[in-house]
């Protein structure tokens, strides 16, 4: 298990959740995430998994909300328009408390759009996507091998909070290949046992429901004010970032995913020429990692905010940061030939750096 | 002495919240009936879906997960994949599953889910106030078709038992009602046997239900099974369009 193999970053997304347990899978084929069925559907045989190719990306959510209804580790993946089909299920899902993964492999839009690269998706990833006011955990790996040990800790969030996870990964990290270190998965010890669910009443005496229907007086509203708690504690007990030179940063330089590493040779360019510049890179992007940005600013005054976007976790950044720092942005909507280059980001971090 | 009839073990002694004449009671009855006769209440998850029925999980006593309108087929799915010893089954009327659901429907009758699906069909949507249904008759006046259905413009009620007979994953196919005590113990037959295909693994079985809704259709309960009886049944007929026991 330590020998180092070269994966693509939607093969090391498919070893990691059969490395977890991950037994059932629910998907459609979409571009640019279909190695990960088409890696299960070779894989899981071996290891008595269930994996099926469903009509739609709606019924595959709701698949997988019926399997994690009976309490086991169970994915869907698609890519942005596919997501968007499946967000009726997350809100489902939420509502019920059910955990599960949906791997989220972004392509541009909006629409059809292109199969390019994005993070356009991260507002209808962090913000709820659906109806009704939720979150979901959702993890944006940097490396093949984060797509591997993300997607391991993704199933342990989601099943110690009863919340959905989703692993935010771009068709450059999904696409790309890289070096990775497989290693086993480690459970955690102290896993809440799953006491809710369904099995038939025989096995557990009283009768269970999952549901997300309450229509009793004020039965909604303390449903909600549970699930935000939720959303509360996340934010304080699983918050997830990288931080590089943030000690003496002048200037902090934010990003996530495959922009992140864009940004990171920027960031050497920059220190090579004598630039003060940091990296502060949210790995889990819900729970953002506020108090990371308020700690960061507390001494460098200056934020650039990097997406392949037109501006969207920007407006977590600025509710982060201290009173007192500016926030700037850099952004490309997605499309072909929008990627930016080492040398774009190093214009940029020289134009936001002040001495 | 012996005792002949009681409440079904099933089913909890609580009232419904259902209209005075609606037939969902009925129906709930003879799913419970089925449960009992096989003595699996203990091992079968319900999947309930939106609308009337939803509540379903206040009037069985068994487990239940909800679903999303029209996907009932594909939570099952989830359910019976990940536990294919339990019985599971949805219970969905015509708007969630002959309009917003076909897709799953149809996929999961084609896989051959080992599932039961009880389908009422009261030719309108009921909860939402009587709104018109992919199964409305040609002439049916509802709160969206208030002229009457226009076949030309709204196309033709869906015959589901008879679309899905054709598919090869389905086992059995069944249109029963419940407008007469002759039909009732008919349906209450056609519903063990499905269950009874599920549990012995022979696939896929469709119960459709030909049921009333006095509220919605403007009439007395007596009038509106008379309905059934004068209107329904002519078009959808009642039968075993399928049934693969033997195979």
């Amino acid at each position: 298990m330590s020998k180092r193999l070269f994966v693509k970053g939607n093969e090391a997304v498919a070893m990691g959740a059969i490395e977890a347990g991950c037994r059932f899978y629910f998907g459609y084929p979409i571009t640019t995430q279909s190695d990960i069925p088409e890696y299960i559907s070779r894989e899981f045989p071996k290891v008595g998994g269930t994996f099926i190719q469903a009509e739609s990306e709606i019924a595959s959510i709701n698949m997988l909300l019926g399997a994690s209804a009976c309490g086991e580790r169970a994915m869907t993946s698609s890519s942005s328009p596919g997501i968007s089909l499946k967000q009726e299920g997350i809100s489902y899902m939420a509502g019920s408390e059910l955990p599960g993964l949906i791997v989220n492999i972004c392509r541009s839009g909006p629409g059809l759009g292109g199969i390019d690269a994005s993070q356009a998706d991260y507002f209808q990833s962090v913000k709820g996507g659906g109806h009704g006011g939720y979150h979901i955990i959702v993890l944006a790996p940097g490396s093949v091998q984060e797509m591997y040990d993300l997607t391991m800790l993704a199933f342990d969030l989601s099943d110690r909070y009863r919340v959905p996870a989703m692993i935010l990964g771009d068709s450059v990290l999904g696409q790309m290949k890289e070096a990775m270190t497989p290693h086993p998965y480690e459970p955690p010890v102290d896993l809440p046992e799953k006491d809710w669910v369904v099995t038939g009443k025989g096995a557990h005496g009283g009768q269970r429901i999952v549901k997300s229907l309450y229509l009793g007086d004020g039965e909604l509203e303390a449903h909600n004010w549970r699930l935000h708690a939720k959303y509360a504690e996340l934010k304080e007990k699983e918050v997830r970032y990288e931080g590089v030179g943030l000690e003496d940063a002048e200037l902090v330089v934010t990003a996530f995913g495959s922009t992140a590493r864009i940004a990171k040779t920027a960031i050497r360019m920059a220190r090579d020429e004598g630039l003060r510049v940091g990296l502060l890179r949210p790995i889990t992007v819900f729970p953002f990692p506020e108090q990371a940005f308020l700690q960061a600013t507390e001494t460098a005054k200056r934020v650039l905010c990097i997406e392949l976007n037109a501006g969207q976790m920007v407006q977590d950044v600025r509710l982060s940061v201290d009173r007192d720092a500016e926030v700037f942005f850099y952004g490309r909507p997605p499309g072909a030939g929008s990627l930016p280059t080492p040398e774009e980001l190093l214009e940029q971090i020289r134009k936001y750096y002040k001495d | 002495m012996q005792q002949v009839f009681g409440h079904p073990a099933s089913l909890k002694d609580v009232q419904t919240h259902f209209c005075p004449g609606c037939q969902h009671g009925t129906i709930h009855r003879l799913v419970a009936e089925a449960m009992d006769s096989f003595g699996v209440q203990d091992r079968t998850i319900g999947v309930a879906s939106v609308g009337c029925s939803v509540f379903l999980y206040g009037y069985f006593d068994i487990d239940v997960v909800e679903a999303p309108h029209g996907r009932a087929p594909a939570v099952a799915t989830g359910v019976k994949r990940a536990r294919p010893d339990r019985i599971v089954f949805t219970y969905q009327g015509d708007g969630d599953l002959a309009a917003i659901g076909t897709s799953e429907i149809i996929h999961a009758a084609n896989r051959g889910e080992a599932m039961t699906v009880i389908f009422v069909n009261n030719t309108t949507y009921g909860m939402t106030g009587g709104q018109m249904a992919p199964t409305t008759l040609p002439e049916q006046k509802t709160t969206t078709s208030p002229y009457g259905r226009d076949v030309e413009q709204a196309g033709h009620p869906i015959r589901m038992a008879e679309l899905l007979t054709g598919l090869e994953g389905t086992a059995y196919s069944a249109r029963v009602s419940v407008n007469s005590p002759k039909n009732i113990l008919q349906a209450g037959r056609a519903i063990k046997k499905a269950f009874e295909m599920q549990i012995e693994g022979k696939g896929f079985a469709f119960i459709e239900v030909l049921s009333a809704c006095p509220t919605n259709w403007g009439m007395n309960p007596l009038a509106a099974n008379e309905r059934v009886a004068e209107e329904m049944i002519p078009y959808f007929p009642l039968g075993v369009f399928k049934d693969n026991s033997e195979a």
